[in-house]
């Protein structure tokens, strides 16, 4: 007994000394069950983002107002199905299989980012996605390059190259409309009005009141605050925003000159709280569409399935 | 590629419009799957496929003119593609069907191009390749729902007999494409044959065109989901009339 | 029957001619030949590789975590494996 209490505090110890080296955790490597708890719940939650994040884009691929758009939103997409996976195979060597984490998904037990809980109206949504959701994505996913544990972090390496022209795409395509028509601008304007509080949403709630924050900084599975966050996103958006002749929807936004930051006004967590609850204007959608994926699917993947069973050595 | 200037002989024209169109309307149709897909690597595969068509759309259209105006502002008779490409996607083994149909008979049409001294000769070659996974993925799927379970085999086999009459239509001659068109039909027959009978299906017996005189997808006739399909393709872009994007 | 029934596989890539194949990540396929075809449209979409492996997940043994130091230890302690181990007199050159 002793000797296995020992050997327990040895294995923590490596593993202590592991994170403090800033070395990689890997899958068959000792871990706190805490740490590996933590890290399904957020690389889930991450890879569940990454494919209900499909169909809010999804919405305009069939209506996009030019070739050259309808590729590149088409790449998009596939690109968000692409990076689900990578993040799906990430948690499965943590020993949770696919379809765990998709039924949790289905049946609301995991959740993804709020912030695909709201529609997409117009084509410049798909714009203001790329910018600001994207952007915002993008802050946060930086960081997590350097996470702990090795086959998040490689994942994120992966997903933050190919996303770098997705947040440009999206500015890309709001400049075109601010630069076009009267109506092509409001239409730009009218997004980013919708979706800038949105996304200050995403960093998560303030640090005070953050439950997970402190234990992940310490095992260097996050690496800023949530509020520290923000703010480089605001700082970052302000001259962007300019630069496309558009008007972020905050009359506090002002330059600090002490802080050197960008002072903003009061996020409302209400309405984050109500949308994270189940009450935003497409949770039902969103979950209700992704659940009749996969129940359509269902006989596609058994037939799948009996096939290679029928024919298993035949070509391995 | 938005701006097609070269001038090219009315022939040629009509046979960039049919083989553009086909192209054009198929990624279209695929890409209405993004959100929907059995399987998330099956998204990411069909999603391939339809990039490449919008490749080969843009490209051929773009030989006749100025490709957003092409697909954008003509009416349902001005589309030259074939019916079987708007045939909405059912269910999965539909989907597949047609791709199987299509695809054999793209390649089959650009393997045969790329060797011609017409215009589409370099796309052809560049297509071919493109094509052949897109054929290669089609066949894969074709065997295993056909030869999977009782219940894929007889949706797989529904798919392929539902959509068998509109491949007669594939094989009627394209504006003055040099291509031995019966042959063409032979080469496609023999192959399609082959990957239904080994998937355990039933090769179609039924007539391989409709019954009605009026004509089909490469005169502007088309089916009643096409123009259901293109009113959501162009809403957006003729709501704006002369706007960029 | 679910998609468990998809088993797991590794996927390595070779990026050009003349390098090794690396391991990318892994997918679900229900057979050897579409988990070809998968890694192909997952790991290369960007023109990333010429040349894809797919391995069983289940095929690949592992040496164990807690093996680490009587794995790897000894190959740490021989230092006349490394040129770096030998002082060669200054202007002798191409050694």
């Amino acid at each position: 007994m002793a000797t296995t209490v020992e050997a327990g505090g040895v294995r923590e110890a490596a593993f202590d000394a592991a994170v403090a080296a800033d070395e990689r955790i890997e899958p068959r490597d000792w871990m706190p069950d805490a740490y590996r708890a933590t890290l399904v719940r957020q690389i889930a939650q991450h890879a569940h983002s990454e494919i209900i994040g499909i169909q809010p884009e999804a919405n305009w691929i069939t209506r996009a107002p030019s070739l050259r758009r309808k590729a590149i939103l088409m790449a998009k997409v596939q690109d968000e199905a692409g990076h689900g996976l990578y993040l799906y195979s990430a948690a499965e060597t943590l020993g949770v299989g696919r379809d765990e984490l998709l039924d949790k998904l289905h049946t609301g037990r995991q959740k993804y980012s709020s912030i695909f809980n709201y529609p997409t109206l117009t084509w410049a949504d798909v714009g203001a996605i790329g910018w600001l959701v994207d952007g915002a994505a993008i802050t946060n996913q930086v960081p997590l390059c350097r996470c702990s544990y090795g086959p998040y972090a490689r994942a994120m390496v992966r997903i933050c190259k190919e996303e770098s022209f997705h947040q440009r795409q999206g500015y890309e395509l709001l400049l075109a409309l601010s630069q076009g028509t009267e109506a092509q601008h409001a239409m730009a304007q009218d997004a980013v009005d919708r979706w800038w509080w949105p996304s200050l949403m995403m960093f998560g709630p303030p640090d005070d009141e953050s439950s997970h924050s402190a234990q992940s900084m310490a095992w260097k599975i996050k690496r800023h605050s949530n509020d520290e966050l923000r703010q480089r996103f605001v700082d970052i958006c302000v001259p962007q925003a300019e630069a496309l002749g558009l008007t972020l929807p905050d009359p506090d936004l002002v330059w600090n000159e002490e802080r050197g930051h960008h002072d903003f006004g009061p996020i409302d967590w209400d309405e984050f709280r109500e949308v994270l609850r189940g009450n935003g204007p497409c949770n039902d959608e969103r979950i209700g569409r992704r659940r009749r994926a996969h129940e359509d699917g269902a006989w596609v993947r058994e037939a799948a399935a009996a096939y290679a069973a029928k024919h298993g050595e035949a070509k391995a | 590629m938005e701006t097609g200037t070269a001038p090219i002989r009315p022939a040629d024209r009509t046979a960039a419009l049919a083989l553009g169109d086909d192209a054009l309307v198929l990624a279209q149709r695929l890409g209405e799957w993004a959100g929907h897909g059995p399987v998330l690597e099956e998204e990411v595969a069909l999603a391939n496929i339809a990039l490449d068509l919008l490749g080969q759309a843009r490209h051929l259209l773009s030989l006749v003119g100025n490709e957003d105006e092409l697909a954008y502002l003509r009416e349902e008779r001005e589309f030259r593609n074939c019916q079987l490409v708007e045939q909405p996607n059912g269910d999965f083994a539909h989907t597949i069907a047609r791709q199987l149909y299509f695809s054999t008979y793209q390649e089959l049409l650009h393997n045969r191009l790329a060797r011609t001294g017409t215009p589409f000769a370099p796309l052809s070659a560049k297509a071919v390749k493109e094509i052949a996974y897109h054929r290669d993925h089609a066949e894969h799927w074709t065997l295993r729902l056909g030869d999977g379970t009782p219940e894929s085999r007889e949706r797989m086999q529904r798919a392929t007999d539902a959509l068998w009459r509109y491949t007669g239509e594939l094989f009627e001659p394209v504006g003055e494409l040099p291509v031995d068109w019966t042959e063409l039909n032979d080469s496609w027959l023999a192959s399609v044959t082959s990957v239904l009978e080994r998937a355990t299906l039933t090769v179609p017996e039924g007539p391989r065109r409709g019954a009605w005189t009026a004509g089909a997808g490469r005169e502007g006739l088309h089916t009643e989901p096409f123009g259901r399909m293109l009113a959501e393709m162009q809403h957006l872009h003729r709501s704006h009339p002369g706007a960029s994007w | 029957m679910s998609s468990t029934d998809w088993p797991l596989w590794e996927v390595f890539v070779r990026s050009r001619r003349g390098l090794s194949h690396t391991h990318a990540g892994s997918l679900h396929a229900p057979d050897a030949e579409m988990a070809l075809r998968n890694a192909r449209d997952l790991y290369t979409r960007r023109a990333e590789g010429v040349s894809v492996w797919v391995v069983p997940s289940t095929a690949i043994t592992a040496s164990s975590p807690d093996e680490k130091d009587p794995f790897f230890a000894s190959a740490a302690d021989k230092p006349y494996r490394h040129p770096t181990f030998y002082t060669i007199p200054d202007g002798v050159k191409h050694l």
